[in-house]
């Protein structure tokens, strides 16, 4: 269901009236759909085929009461310094707000399960999966994103090291990577241990290689740029440990 | 997903009473809920965020022990400075579990009621007894290299719960199908690795119902054992929200967790231990021991800790004895389903080199 946007006080509508390059991308993927379901429902009946059970179908599902129709609800939202309002449908997760509502691409869609670190942003300072945060669970948080970190053509000096030490193949991930390390040198800075810190009453974490894996161990990196991205966060995590702490 | 209304009552008591209503559930951090309910496991059409209504504070009790916040946030949790102090072995699982995203979202009573990780749970087009009672279990005789070897009876055959079994052919199989379809037998295990340490420490859930009832519930009552009903997996009533959990006054000595997993990080325990052990003079004074990935809740056993009291730690042969014959207790029952055979002498090494190394002596 379509969200109603309200842009904020400087009016900053980011959605165009041109077909832009990523709508003919999802118009193209719409019609491939919709041919592969023509083609596969030819299939169902008397075929030997494994027979497809939908979602959620009555034979397996647990038992639920009767399906409502959509609810629509008002959330505000404070995302990279500005205030957005917008009516969404109740079911809609954060990342696809930030994505299809308001055009904050950057922030990427890998499993959509919390399982893959792609869609890492900021909520309230902290990084978290915006896959599995509802829209309105967040009404009122302060979201930071990947076009957030930098202030214009400034970049934020770990979009900056990532580009330095090559941390990325396909890049994919790379928004995800950059706004979780960002998020991870805070807590570190605020003395988080973490599984390999050998010591848990150390008040002040130095950020080995071993310290920088683990604590990135949520965000994964098919193509295994990983050497390069630890490369990248060692370089901010030195540059700044004076600063922090 | 399914549509639903969404709340965020101004109260406990109001949202007690809303979760009266049909079709409601709970939500605080959602990193499993979420999930569940874009695969359409979980459609509640009415839910409740009570992430907004405090319970969000770690405080020194009156008897010397904690109260932490039932919306105390994983990663607050670990990162507590009287919980890294006193309880090392809850930051220990903490800190071992999910990524440091799903850390600084999840919950503290949304970790204890986080549901299984079961490939056939989460597989809709399997039968799944967990998830639709009676339709038969996948996990016996599918892949079930993660599940469960200890605590199963599903009420489909007198010899479930019964001796150590080995891996067996297909026809061993074959009859366990057979049985598994009959009953009602679930071999998921709980994924939590907070709550194997929790029941290691003796912690209790606080609660509150209908008609603001309180009720304070040992651990060891809160998860139930799969039984004949795996759909029904805490001791929580419709309508009651956890409050908070405490942990009682600091025990002596030396607290470890140990994770066994696929991956160095970020992966489910194949088996975890969480071994709290008191050594006095070379000898153990007091000892407990929880074990997780291996049942339907943190796995505890009054023998497997009366078994260590008063060994000599000192000396090897003795040492290693008492420490086989805790595992051995553990382990009294258990039973493999043919890809996780190996879970039963992966623990049993797991227990004993975790109290080894809790002992003081250098790690098996």
């Amino acid at each position: 269901m379509p969200a109603e946007i309200t842009p904020d006080a400087k009016g900053d509508f980011r959605h165009a009236l041109t077909v832009t390059r990523r709508e003919a991308i999802k118009l193209t993927a719409l019609a491939g759909a919709a041919l592969a379901t023509a083609k596969f429902s030819g299939l169902a009946a008397g075929s030997t085929m494994p027979i497809y059970v939908p979602l959620g179908s009555p034979s397996t599902a647990m038992p639920v009461a009767a399906d409502i129709p959509p609810q629509l609800m008002p959330v505000a939202l404070q995302i990279n310094g500005k205030l957005y309002t917008l009516t969404i449908d109740t079911r809609t997760t954060l990342l696809d707000t930030l994505r299809e509502s308001l055009g904050f691409t950057g922030t990427k869609k890998g499993c959509d399960h919390g399982q893959c670190g792609a869609c890492t942003v900021l909520i309230d300072g902290r990084r978290a999966n915006a896959c599995l945060a509802l829209a309105v669970m967040v009404d009122g948080s302060e979201i930071t994103t990947i076009e957030g970190l930098s202030k214009g053509d400034q970049l934020h000096p770990m979009q900056q090291a990532f580009l330095t030490h090559d941390g990325f193949q396909c890049g994919y991930c790379t928004p995800g990577q950059i706004c979780s390390s960002v998020g991870m040198l805070s807590e570190a800075a605020a003395g988080m241990p973490s599984h390999v810190t050998a010591d848990l009453s150390i008040k002040k974490v130095t950020l080995s290689d071993d310290e920088i894996r683990e604590r990135m161990s949520g965000n994964l990196c098919r193509c295994s740029a990983y050497p390069n991205i630890i490369n990248a966060i060692r370089e901010v995590s030195k540059a700044t440990r004076g600063v922090q702490s | 997903m399914k549509a639903f209304t969404y709340e965020r009552p101004l109260t406990l008591n109001a949202a007690v009473l809303s979760a009266q209503q049909p079709g409601a559930k709970f939500i605080a951090g959602g990193t499993n809920l979420l999930d569940l309910m874009k695969l359409q496991i979980e459609a509640p059409i009415h839910l409740i965020d009570i992430s907004r209504l405090g319970m969000n504070t770690i405080e020194r009790n009156a008897d010397g022990g904690l109260r932490i916040g039932a919306m105390v946030r994983n990663a607050d949790l670990a990162q507590d400075a009287l919980v890294r102090a006193d309880y090392g072995v809850l930051s220990r699982a903490l800190l071992s579990g999910a990524s440091g995203q799903l850390r600084n979202r999840a919950t503290t009573g949304g970790n204890l009621l986080q549901r299984t990780r079961c490939n056939y749970f989460y597989d809709l087009t399997r039968p799944c007894n967990k998830r639709a009672p009676g339709s038969g279990c996948s996990a016996v005789g599918g892949f079930n290299r993660m599940n469960a070897i200890l605590g199963v009876d599903g009420g489909g055959g007198a010899s479930f719960g019964g001796s150590e079994a080995r891996s067996g052919g297909n026809g061993s199989r074959r009859s366990a199908d057979s049985r598994a379809e009959a009953g009602n037998i679930c071999i998921a295990v709980h994924p939590s690795d907070m709550a194997v340490a929790m029941r290691a420490l003796d912690a209790k859930v606080e609660t509150i119902g209908v008609n603001g009832v309180t009720r304070v519930i040992p651990i060891a009552d809160f998860h139930r054992l799969a039984g004949t009903t795996p759909n029904i997996e805490t001791a929580l009533l419709p309508g009651e929200i956890i409050t908070a959990v405490t942990l009682p006054a600091p025990v002596r000595g030396q607290q470890i967790y140990r994770k066994i997993r696929d991956r160095a990080s970020y992966a489910f325990a194949l088996v975890s231990v969480a071994a709290v052990v008191n050594v006095v003079g070379g000898k153990i004074r007091s000892a407990s021991i929880a074990c997780g990935g291996v049942a339907h809740k943190p796995w505890r056993i009054a023998s497997a800790e009366a078994a260590l009291v008063g060994a000599d730690v000192g000396a090897d042969v003795r040492a290693t004895r008492a420490f086989a014959a805790s595992a051995a207790a553990l382990l009294a029952g258990a039973r493999g389903y043919g890809h996780n055979d190996f879970k039963i002498s992966l623990l049993r090494r797991a227990v004993s080199a975790t109290l080894a190394e809790a002992s003081g002596r250098k790690s098996a």
